[in-house]
């Protein structure tokens, strides 16, 4: 089957899925990093590494391109062996290692077409780079580009070869608002254009926007996955209203009038939590007592729980720190 | 045409102007050709390094200074033909700097950014990755070898004989590749400031009492037995058979430099680390 752009459109592999991970473990030294870790990401989907820095994301990622070998466990990425098979397996996968990676002197231009003529069929590196915002910059050698330049250029070349199979090891760190949008931007049209994308990130609303599979590792193992909805509405119930109003507020009487089970604190300063079965009648309660207090509820919102929540809920941590 | 278009995850939303065509990452995987990834990487780092002030420096500004000191005047003793004898001096000290000193510097720092990593990871094998930075280690020392021999010729090296020509040419491969070895072995291994310093300190060293700017005749007895069997002062010394004499080399000069090559390669191909 050839696509419409010529290219020869690559057949999914039905029988395999992307990566399939199972009892991996990785040690350095002492210290277990991977601690016999399982995962499966189909092929045409997104699949979120979701943990806190040390959870142990990298170096699973890093073990999947061929980069480390594994110390327990069986790996296998488009039906293969990573360290065995990597000269058949690079052609056809790409990778923005953590940090990036160019020579200190070269320039954008200079790096991307290195790595453009390493694969057959390159996309357009002058066009790649105009997307990613570089074109102003590709005088500036890559040790003077800002560390979010040094991202885009190394996402430009995890995907100028049209690989199959993408890994974006925390691709929007030290990235401002605009390429971070820009970065979701390129992984949806990714995965709308049949790309399988395997990302890491500690943003839980990175994970939620993009992945069809979210996968929580902390201190190297699995502790939640699914769906960014099945894994935010475990409890249909658990819904939580936030606002913000003046701090010190008595909430006794709030509490009297919302049903039994609901509860109700200033979880920070000024910002006021009710968790329980938020319906429309308990929203009308606070508000009426809003009222009566004389308070003017800012930033109400009804929400689900967020995947911080579950997180939180899973492992005891913040996922940011 | 290009109709917005947001393939989002679940809650993903819809987010900025769509400005991908659908089609436009569609894969189509596969390596390039061998011939073409060998070139692109071996021209890129050629680039790199002739656009380096510091590298210049070291490569060609000094050994130019230093060919035209040791040509015109009499600070540093050089036996007769004066300006052939330091010309063969020259060329060794050229392959060291940019082989070993200039090679052990860009690959500390090469590592330090992550650009191994990176080439590491694309479709390029890595014998080639190898085989790139080897050919363009040959490149760099061939503008040298043209420049140094160009001045050399102006202050009046008479060019030898054709046996005299190849056998230079072939020296000064086999010391490319084999003072480029040592250079991976320190390069590849160390932290990347670390490698500058050893790597200056070696240069210099090698330059006084290794056989290059003096002549192992020139040094104490004790001391010349230990230069005899560097790297340095056999590709000086054989160069000087072959610039000088327009003959070939002894055999012993050339087999201690690949025996100093073949045991830096095979030990750096297990210490080097990508990052």
């Amino acid at each position: 089957m050839r696509h419409a752009l010529g290219f020869r459109v690559v057949s999914p592999h039905p029988q395999h899925p992307a990566v399939e991970v199972s009892g991996l473990v990785k040690r350095y030294g002492s210290t277990v990093a991977v601690n016999g870790l399982d995962l499966t990401l189909e092929t045409g989907t997104v699949l979120a590494l979701l943990g806190p820095n040390g959870a142990g994301k990298t170096t699973t990622v890093e073990v999947c391109e061929g980069f480390r070998a594994a110390d327990g466990g069986v790996v296998r990425v488009l039906g293969l062996d990573p360290r065995r098979d990597g000269d058949k397996l690079r052609p056809r996968i790409g990778v923005m290692p953590q940090g990036g990676g160019g020579y200190p002197g070269v320039r954008a231009d200079e790096m991307l077409r290195l790595v453009a003529a390493c694969a057959a069929n390159p996309l357009d590196p002058a066009w790649l780079l105009d997307v990613l915002g570089l074109s102003s910059s590709v005088r500036t050698p890559y040790k003077r580009l800002s560390g979010g330049q040094q991202q885009r250029l190394s996402l430009a070349c995890a995907l100028v070869g049209r690989p199959e199979l993408v890994f974006l090891d925390e691709p929007t760190a030290g990235m401002d608002p605009q390429a971070r949008r820009l970065v979701w931007e390129l992984v949806s049209a990714l995965r709308a254009d049949g790309v399988t994308v395997l990302l890491t990130t500690h943003l839980m609303d990175e994970a939620e926007a993009l992945a069809d599979h979210v996968v929580i590792v902390d201190a190297g193992r699995v502790v939640a996955q699914g769906s960014p909805v099945e894994l935010t509405a475990h409890h249909a119930d658990d819904r939580q209203l936030r606002f913000r109003a003046r701090p010190g507020l008595e909430l006794t009487l709030l509490r009297d009038a919302l049903p039994e089970g609901m509860q109700v604190r200033e979880a920070s300063r000024g910002t006021y939590l009710v968790q329980g079965h938020i319906d429309p009648q308990v929203l009308s309660t606070v508000t009426s007592w809003c009222a009566q207090q004389g308070v003017l509820a800012e930033e109400l919102t009804v929400a689900k729980r967020s995947l911080e929540d579950v997180f939180l809920e899973l492992t005891g941590r913040e996922l940011r720190s | 045409m290009t109709e917005p278009h947001f393939g989002a995850g679940s809650s993903g939303g819809s987010f900025g102007t769509g400005t991908f065509r659908p089609g436009t990452f569609t894969p189509a995987p596969g390596r390039g050709s061998l011939g073409r990834m060998l070139l692109a990487q071996a021209r890129t780092e050629t680039v790199l390094t002739l656009r380096n002030g510091e590298q210049i420096l070291l490569t060609v500004l000094i050994p130019v200074a230093l060919l035209v000191v040791m040509s015109l005047m009499d600070v540093i003793p050089v036996p007769e033909p004066r300006v052939g004898s330091a010309t063969a001096r020259i060329l060794a000290l050229a392959v060291i700097s940019s082989a070993f000193t200039g090679q052990a510097i860009a690959l500390g720092f090469d590592r330090r950014y992550g650009v191994l990593k990176r080439l590491a990871a694309t479709a390029l094998p890595r014998w080639l990755l190898v085989a790139g930075r080897v050919a363009a280690a040959l490149a760099v020392v061939a503008v040298q070898v043209l420049i140094i021999g160009v001045t050399a010729l102006f202050m009046g090296w008479q060019l030898p004989s054709v046996t005299g020509v190849l056998w230079a040419f072939v020296l000064i491969v086999l010391g490319t590749l084999s003072f480029g070895a040592l250079g991976v072995l320190l390069g590849g291994a160390l932290r990347a400031e670390i490698v500058l310093a050893l790597a200056n300190i070696v240069w210099f060293v090698l330059l006084l009492i290794g056989g290059v700017a003096l002549g192992a005749d020139s040094l104490p007895t004790w001391l010349a037995t230990v230069v005899d069997a560097l790297p340095s002062a056999a590709l000086a010394l054989a160069l000087h058979d072959a610039v000088v004499d327009g003959a070939a080399p002894s055999l012993g000069h050339v087999a201690v430099l690949v025996v100093w090559g073949v045991v830096a390669g095979a030990l750096a191909t297990r210490t080097t680390k990508l990052g």
